[in-house]
């Protein structure tokens, strides 16, 4: 799974390392999402859809790794949940910039016990964080790995993909 | 997450108890919010079959491997304000107004086709559609994406041809000990994967 906050680089990351261009998903919302959307304004607005974009990677001739991009809004935690299931770990992307929009996902996966890593997106290449600084800020614990990452390159995306897998690799031996 | 088409032994997982969407005691999802149609998971997908570790799900038909579930009867809907009014085609029409998939599918389970093209005379568009794009192993989301159909109304269809025979499915391997979680070797399975691409 690949979590974070609206416009942090989510498809952008999928879309770097993905074999085939991002696909998007959508679920439907019927009248389930009454009374949580708002719809008094949008008159004859019954349903809503919710966009998951994703991505694939064959590993192997009997192997495939599934990207997810978490749909942003918070409010679509029963797609995490579905996703959770099954899924090896989550990168939570990070502006630093923005650092409190990655609050969410963070607590998912913490209450969810999904192993994730944190992944600070550098925008333009910047990264005005050093990770010491964020683990600090976020108040993440010492198990968690915190990498820095540019979500546009093919390469950086693998390294942080090889991070979450060897990280849930340790917490399963662990 | 990672879908090994040749499927384990244990390739079935399980939605256990506690993971329900109404159950506010043990749920991540702590604002509660009412789920889509296709997350309803009353029905556990649980192996009950007598098949052990045996051959390959390629090499036997998928229907025996697959816990049916009965169709769900339940009344209808109350219709949202204005819905008479709308001219768009709802969604769940192609799929008779059902909103549950007779099996739980895993957004990464993957089908193949195994029909031949006689056997797909007389379905439905949407399942011959599903089953053309499956000629190449296809996970229920790229289905989903690639055919436009939403994710739960794609979750019916597929299930709809795996109980026609018409589709293999493959879910994703897991320890089902772990809640569904990947065991270590697939773990290390994928690991290795990454650090050759």
């Amino acid at each position: 799974m690949v979590a974070g906050g609206f416009g942090v680089g989510k498809t952008t990351f999928v879309g770097a390392v993905s074999e085939i261009n991002p696909l998007r998903t959508e679920a439907v919302m019927t009248s389930a999402s009454a009374g949580i959307d708002d719809l008094t304004h949008t008159g004859d607005k019954t349903t809503t859809t919710v966009a998951m974009d994703f991505g694939r990677i064959t590993l192997d001739q009997d192997l495939i790794l599934y990207l997810f991009g978490t749909p942003g809004q918070d409010r679509f935690w029963f797609m995490w949940d579905d996703l959770v299931r099954g899924a090896i770990g989550a990168i939570v992307l990070v502006d630093t910039r923005r650092l409190a929009d990655c609050f969410p996902a963070v607590d998912y996966f913490e209450n969810s016990g999904l192993p994730f890593v944190i992944a600070l997106n550098g925008f333009d290449g910047n990264q005005p964080y050093n990770p010491d600084e964020v683990r600090e800020a976020l108040q993440i614990g010492p198990d968690t790995p915190i990498i820095t990452t540019d979500a546009r390159h093919r390469a950086d995306a693998k390294s942080a993909l090889i991070t979450l897998v060897e990280h849930a690799l340790m917490a399963r031996l662990r | 997450m990672a879908t090994p088409p040749g499927g384990s032994s244990s390739g079935n997982w399980s939605y256990g108890p506690g993971q329900g969407q109404n159950d506010g005691s043990q749920n991540p999802n702590r604002y509660n919010f009412p789920s889509a149609p296709s997350q309803r998971r009353q029905q556990p997908y649980a192996p009950q079959g007598p098949q052990g570790p045996g051959p390959s799900p390629y090499d036997q038909p998928p229907a025996p491997r697959i816990q049916p579930v009965q169709p769900q009867r339940r009344s209808p809907e109350p219709s949202p304000a204005g819905a008479a009014n709308n001219p768009l085609v709802r969604p769940y029409a192609m799929t008779g107004g059902r909103t549950r998939p007779r099996y739980q599918l895993a957004i990464e389970a993957l089908v193949h086709t195994t029909a031949q093209p006689h056997q797909m005379q007389g379905q439905l568009p949407e399942h011959q559609r599903i089953c053309n794009l499956c000629r190449e192993i296809k996970s229920v989301a790229e289905i989903s994406a690639l055919l436009t159909i939403p994710l739960g109304v794609a979750r019916i269809l597929v299930a709809d041809l795996a109980e026609a025979g018409l589709v293999a499915i493959h879910q994703p391997g897991g320890d089902e000990n772990a809640g569904g979680q990947p065991d270590v070797t697939l773990l290390e399975r994928v690991l290795s994967g990454l650090r050759k691409l």
